[in-house]
């Protein structure tokens, strides 16, 4: 089984987000970096896949150098190699990233693709849906669940979707998104760890890649939102009680 | 001739509330691009029957889609469906509310049809410039998409919903297509958690249960009856869905649903920045936890120091002396 992954590198999500005066970025001085955590379950599902049925996981990421890091913990993780694809600067637009993930999941080859149902700074969710149509396979979204049937060569999967839960059945190959209870995610070891600076991570450039970054969507600028005010604490449930009647009016 | 598209959310043969707020901001869009007439496509299982439902609304017209091969949704097969529609009439931008149908099916779509896609709008400001959450809504940003046709996800509660109109919407059924898929891509079962209660995205009051309840049986012991006291929906934290204390569907927050009622109860619940992402609109937001430092407190109206445990089952009590008052 050919199974790849994908690894984005973004802030720590439990990190507070401070927008720059400017209003151009965000302040990264001090700040943590992870793996998307929808991809960090999508790598622990690709390792969980070939445990089970033997094969290769190559981890991708899109990024700068420091990009490096996240592949490289997903080696940690057990992964076999990576492709780290170097973008500089703004690059943040989903038709370019799916289209750089695109060309590497061609020279690769692959029987499945997983990725993170949405990436927790852009919070665009778009990249995976744009890659399966460049890709020309199908594709399930917000897995919870993935029975690969390797014999006929198709996945059932089960979906979060609204009102419950859907399940799809895709041939391969083919793109799974993860959403959070697919699985819970390991550990690197230390052993892991060890392994992994000897693994390699192939780099390779937008420009080597053919790919063009004009994007389509850009983000002009950024600002916090307004802080809602809080209230006040009551001091029992009667007091509580009576202020969403005579104070709130919303009961 | 082209125009603006909204794309109707057919769930199990009934219309989403929030394709009205679609509406809403489709016309809204209309007004912005100094366009009058928004139209509305509907798919799938009795798309003629919703489509003369959605006729009342203030659209120009209502085009339905119905053939075996998008009975059921899948992705492949709808982006399939309605490029093969937008061949014979385009449109300059689709627009469509977030829910687990628009969020899965549009960045498909958007590039089959070479187009360019926007997601979670909250703002329009000009027909290529919106605003919109980023980083679970810790900063508002404003985007620029380039690209034709525009697809637009929006935020229903950032919009209001549609009004009625005067006069009904002239209904044109279209297709079929042909569709053909060249890999599998099926349909297999739904599993719908069926409630009697208001859905959780369209009630005007939610409890929401967390961590704080302990167990499932906690969960169903304690909130259920405070929501059936206010008539409220149910909601849950990420940690009260992993824990199994009540379905995936529940969850509010960055990844689940995006609420505003007028009255939010959050029961043992922290306040985590992702799940504020999905509540903190709520007119009034009323917080129960043990922990005073708990974040909740920070955007609560009403906040109450107290063991949930007791405080529900009293509050239920003074909510029906209210009631009955
Ligand atoms: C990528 C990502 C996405 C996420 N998306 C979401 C999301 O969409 N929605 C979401 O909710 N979370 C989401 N989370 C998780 C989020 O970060 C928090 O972990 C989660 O919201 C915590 O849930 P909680 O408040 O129920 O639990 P906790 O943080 O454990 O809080 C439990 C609270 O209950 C109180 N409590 C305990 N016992 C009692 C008692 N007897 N009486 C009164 N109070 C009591 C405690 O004081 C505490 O404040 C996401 C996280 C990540 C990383
Ligand atoms: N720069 C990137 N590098 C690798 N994967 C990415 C990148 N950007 C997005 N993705 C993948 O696409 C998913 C959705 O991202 P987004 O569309 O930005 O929400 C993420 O969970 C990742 O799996």
């Amino acid at each position: 089984m050919k199974l790849l992954v994908v690894a984005k590198r973004v802030p720590d999500p439990e990190a507070k987000i401070r927008v720059k005066p400017d209003g151009n970025s965000i302040v990264t001085e001090q700040l943590k970096f992870v793996i998307n955590p929808f991809d960090e379950i999508a790598v622990e599902e690709a390792l969980r896949i070939k445990e089970k049925l033997g094969g290769e996981v190559v981890v991708l990421s899109v990024g700068p150098a420091e990009a490096a890091e996240q592949v490289r913990t997903a080696l940690a993780m057990g992964a076999d190699r990576g492709v780290l694809i170097k973008a500089d600067g703004v690059c943040a637009d989903p038709g370019i990233i799916a289209r750089a993930l695109a060309e590497v999941a061609k020279q690769e080859g692959f029987d499945v693709l997983l990725m993170g149902k949405q990436a927790v700074d852009t919070d665009y969710g778009q990249t995976c849906g744009m890659l399966a149509q460049i890709l020309g396979v199908p594709y399930a979204a917000f897995a919870c669940k993935v029975e690969v049937e390797g014999e006929s060569k198709r996945l059932a999967v089960v979906r979060e979707v609204d009102g419950g839960l859907e399940t799809k059945l895709i041939g391969m190959p083919c793109i799974v998104t993860a959403d959070l209870r697919l699985n819970e995610p390991r550990y690197a070891s230390l052993p892991g760890i060890m392994k992994a600076k000897k693994k390699e991570i192939r780099q390779v450039s937008l420009e080597e890649l053919g790919v063009g970054v004009t994007p389509k969507l850009r983000v002009e600028s950024l600002e916090e939102p307004p802080k809602r005010q809080g209230g006040r604490k009551v001091g029992s449930v009667e007091e509580l009680v009576r202020a969403l009647h005579d104070e709130a009016k919303v009961i | 001739m082209a125009g603006i598209l909204v794309v109707a959310e057919n769930y199990e043969g009934r219309l989403r509330s929030a394709t009205f707020h679609a509406v809403q901001a489709a016309l809204d869009y209309a007004k912005v691009k100094g366009e009058s007439d928004v139209f509305a496509l509907v798919l799938g299982t009795d798309a003629s029957k919703l489509a003369r439902e959605l006729a009342l609304y203030p659209l120009a017209e209502v085009f339905c889609l119905e053939q075996p091969e998008i009975a059921h949704y899948t992705a492949e097969a709808y982006s399939e469906a309605i490029s093969k529609f937008l061949e014979s009439r385009p449109f300059d931008a689709l627009i469509g509310a977030s829910s687990t149908f628009v969020k899965d099916l549009f960045p498909r779509l958007a590039e089959r049809l070479g187009g360019g896609m926007v997601n979670e709008v909250l703002e329009i400001l000009a027909p290529d410039r919106f605003k919109r959450p980023m980083f679970a809504g810790s900063v508002i940003a404003t985007v620029r998409l380039e690209g034709d046709p525009k697809l637009i996800t929006i935020r229903p509660t950032a919009f209001d919903t549609a009004p009625k109109a005067q006069e009904g919407a002239k209904v044109t059924p279209v297709g079929p297509f042909a569709i053909s898929l060249p890999f599998t891509a099926e349909f297999v079962q739904f599993e719908e958690v069926k409630s009697e209660r208001p859905k959780l995205t369209e009630a005007k009051r939610v409890v929401s249960g967390g961590r704080g309840l302990k167990s499932a049986e906690g969960f169903h012991s304690t909130i259920e009856p405070l929501a059936d006291t206010l008539g409220a929906a149910i909601g849950a934290s990420r940690a009260a869905v992993d824990s199994g204390f009540c379905p995936n569907d529940y969850q509010v927050g960055q990844t689940g649903k995006v609420v505003a009622p007028d009255l939010y109860v959050a029961v043992g619940i922290s306040g985590a920045i992702q799940h504020l992402a999905g509540m903190k609109d709520s007119k009034v937001i009323v917080a129960v936890n043990k922990d005073e430092e708990a974040p909740i407190f920070e955007i609560a109206d009403y906040g109450l120091v107290a063991d949930l445990f007791k405080a529900v089952p009293e509050m239920i009590g003074e909510l029906k002396k209210v009631k009955s008052a």
